[in-house]
């Protein structure tokens, strides 16, 4: 059983380097955005780990005592996930405009248009 | 009643005004907008500093939702210092940015840029005055989704692969930031600092503990450029545009030294690596050889705005030292150089975007006879280069005086020597500056005087008067450090 219990926590990790890595290895930008994305999952789903109870349910209006799951990470995530959505869309658009710049969204090729002016 | 709201006010403003002007985007309106905010901030951050002086903290629960529960906004004398120079950098950088953005930035897209700016500052001041560490990182990310668009309206069309660059590690940076405070929240079940405060000293035998020291340290030391985590700082700022370099050299990193301070002394205690060395001894390591080698690098930097940004990296390792010091002098010397350095780089930045405005470029080939013609932009740099040296009457003297006592008083010979080391490189990146603009005389060239307008002008020799003159008077900088360090350290003066 506990082993099954910290399995979130594996995935979290593995999640993260995965990402890390894509962000690091990518040329593509777009890739580099999908890695970020990501990364931030990896901590969004360790945060539901951390509040979820096995067995509770959400704690609205219960008529008897019951077993609840913390809802305040869960509440703290969804700050979070709207963080992320507006990092990739600012992302997206940087990448719009490099385009347009440089013709290309491959990093290793804007590099060398750098260097070559 | 209204010195309760104090606190809030100083984020409601400019959250306000932020919509406000993208809906408006006439570039003259949006700018008054952004001057009130700015005028409204400087004002409201004097009174909160003023009402800590007679009365003590302010402890403000937003929504009237007390502490634990709700977000709390506490501000004592550390954090109202930062809040104020955060508040005059920005209001002179709003002054200032009218006649150095409309030769950069077209007409159309100046009004989007207040709205970044004004977004910007909001950030920068939640971050400071918040008690909570996950409104912190909303704040983070707030200021740093802002700056990655102001880097964006930047002339040359490297800025969008430097902002990009700085979007990518800024996101993983706060990402960092939250999975520490995530640790932090499932060992305690609190993300309020003080009770933070009060409940790790017990669980300091548990390695969850080191281990979100770690992530969030990693992460703001990412978001304040400290020294293996600078990466993105000298394209951000070497393609910014001039204005908006000015009031980030100032003010952005300095944010983020501000949480790294509070968090590593209040929040997290003492020791964790105790069988291997003392975090604080690595931050220490960290800074010196950041000071020394940063520096040495802007020597070989033919671009002004780069060259200055690689010293920021290096003043950033000062204030590092100064931290790894972890005495009640040692953290003086830290919030003194913060206050110091802003206001000596942004008047240097200044002075640069008036060097640009005549000459319209930033290279130390543009310097070329600037010492004659346009002897007030060139004093302007050569004060702010003379303070990042450290020579005596501008504020780099006191504060590298601090720094030297403070680390003297710990028997840290070596560091005093490696400290002067820094000087003496800094030394050689202004000499490079001054040679090109005062003695390279090229005599063929008949110099006619052409200075910078006096609206770049004016709000840049306000800051160098203030150099000088927190370099002669240190009196109400150096107790506002000294307090605001006893507070952080919890010693009673």
């Amino acid at each position: 059983m506990e082993s099954i219990g910290i399995v979130n926590y594996w995935i979290v990790i593995a999640l993260m380097m995965i990402a890390l890595y894509i962000v690091i290895s990518a040329n593509n930008l777009i890739k580099k955005i999908i890695g970020l994305n990501i990364f931030q999952s990896s901590v969004f789903i360790l945060y539901i780990s951390i509040g979820k109870v096995g067995g509770g349910t959400a704690p609205i209006l219960l008529k008897e005592p019951a077993v609840y799951s913390n809802p305040l990470p869960h509440v703290l995530i969804l700050t979070a996930i709207v963080v992320g959505v507006a990092t990739t869309a600012l992302g997206l658009a940087l990448i719009v405009r490099i385009r347009s710049a440089f013709g290309t969204i491959d990093d290793q090729d804007v590099q060398q248009d750098i260097e070559r002016n | 009643m209204l010195s309760l709201h104090l606190s809030a006010l100083q984020v409601v403003i400019p959250l306000l005004a932020a919509p406000l002007c993208a809906i408006i985007r006439i570039p003259g309106v949006t700018w008054l907008i952004a001057l009130a905010v700015g005028i409204a901030s400087s004002i409201n951050s004097i009174a909160i500093l003023l009402h800590i002086n007679r009365f003590g903290e302010i402890v403000y629960s937003l929504g009237g939702w007390a502490a634990p529960f709700g977000i709390e906004y506490r501000i004592d004398s550390a954090n109202a210092l930062i809040l104020l120079i955060i508040s005059f950098i920005y209001l002179l950088g709003i002054i200032y940015a009218p006649a150095s953005i409309k030769t950069e930035v077209p007409e159309k897209s100046q009004g989007w840029l207040y709205t970044a700016w004004i977004l910007c500052f909001t950030g920068l001041s939640g971050i400071t005055i918040s008690g909570d560490v996950f409104n912190v990182f909303v704040f983070l990310e707030v200021s740093s989704l802002s700056t990655y668009i102001l880097i964006s309206f930047g002339q040359d069309k490297r800025c969008l692969t430097a902002a990009f660059r700085y979007l990518v590690m800024g996101t993983i940076a706060a990402t960092f930031y939250l999975v520490g405070i995530g640790f932090l929240y499932s060992l305690t079940g609190t993300l309020n600092m003080a009770d933070l405060a009060q409940r790790l000293p017990d669980l300091i035998s548990q390695n969850t503990v080191a281990v979100a020291f770690g992530f969030v340290i990693v992460g703001l030391a990412i978001k304040m450029a400290l020294f293996p985590f600078h990466a993105w700082l000298p394209n951000a700022y070497a393609y910014a545009p001039n204005a908006v370099t000015a009031f980030l050299a100032g003010t952005a990193t300095k944010a983020a030294v501000y949480v790294f301070i509070r968090l590593t002394f209040e929040v997290f205690p003492e020791d964790y690596f105790s069988g291997f060395t003392s975090s604080h001894h690595i931050i220490l390591a960290v800074g010196i050889f950041s000071a020394v080698i940063t520096s040495a690098i802007a020597i070989f930097q033919d671009d002004l705005k780069r060259l200055f940004a690689w010293s920021s990296i290096g003043q950033i390792g000062y204030i590092a030292v100064g931290v790894g010091l972890a005495s009640t002098a040692g953290v003086a010397a830290s919030f003194l150089h913060l206050f110091n350095h802003s206001i000596m780089k942004t008047a240097i930045f200044m002075a640069i975007g008036g060097l640009f405005f005549v000459t319209g470029s930033t290279t130390t080939a543009a310097l070329k006879n600037a010492g004659r013609r346009m002897p007030w932009t060139m004093a302007a740099i050569l004060i702010g280069g003379l303070s990042l040296i450290g020579v005596p009457f501008t504020t780099g003297f006191i504060s590298k005086w601090y720094l030297v006592s403070a680390s003297l008083e710990q028997n840290f010979w070596w560091l005093a020597g490696l400290i002067l080391l820094g000087s003496l490189v800094t030394a050689a990146y202004v000499w490079k500056i001054v040679e090109i603009a005062y003695f390279r005389k090229d005599p063929n060239v008949k110099v006619v005087r052409q200075e910078a307008p006096l609206s770049l002008l004016i709000p840049t020799w306000i800051l160098v008067v203030a150099n000088i003159y927190f370099g002669v008077d240190a009196r109400f900088s150096g107790s506002m450090a000294t307090q605001a360090a006893n507070t952080i350290l919890g010693v009673s003066p």
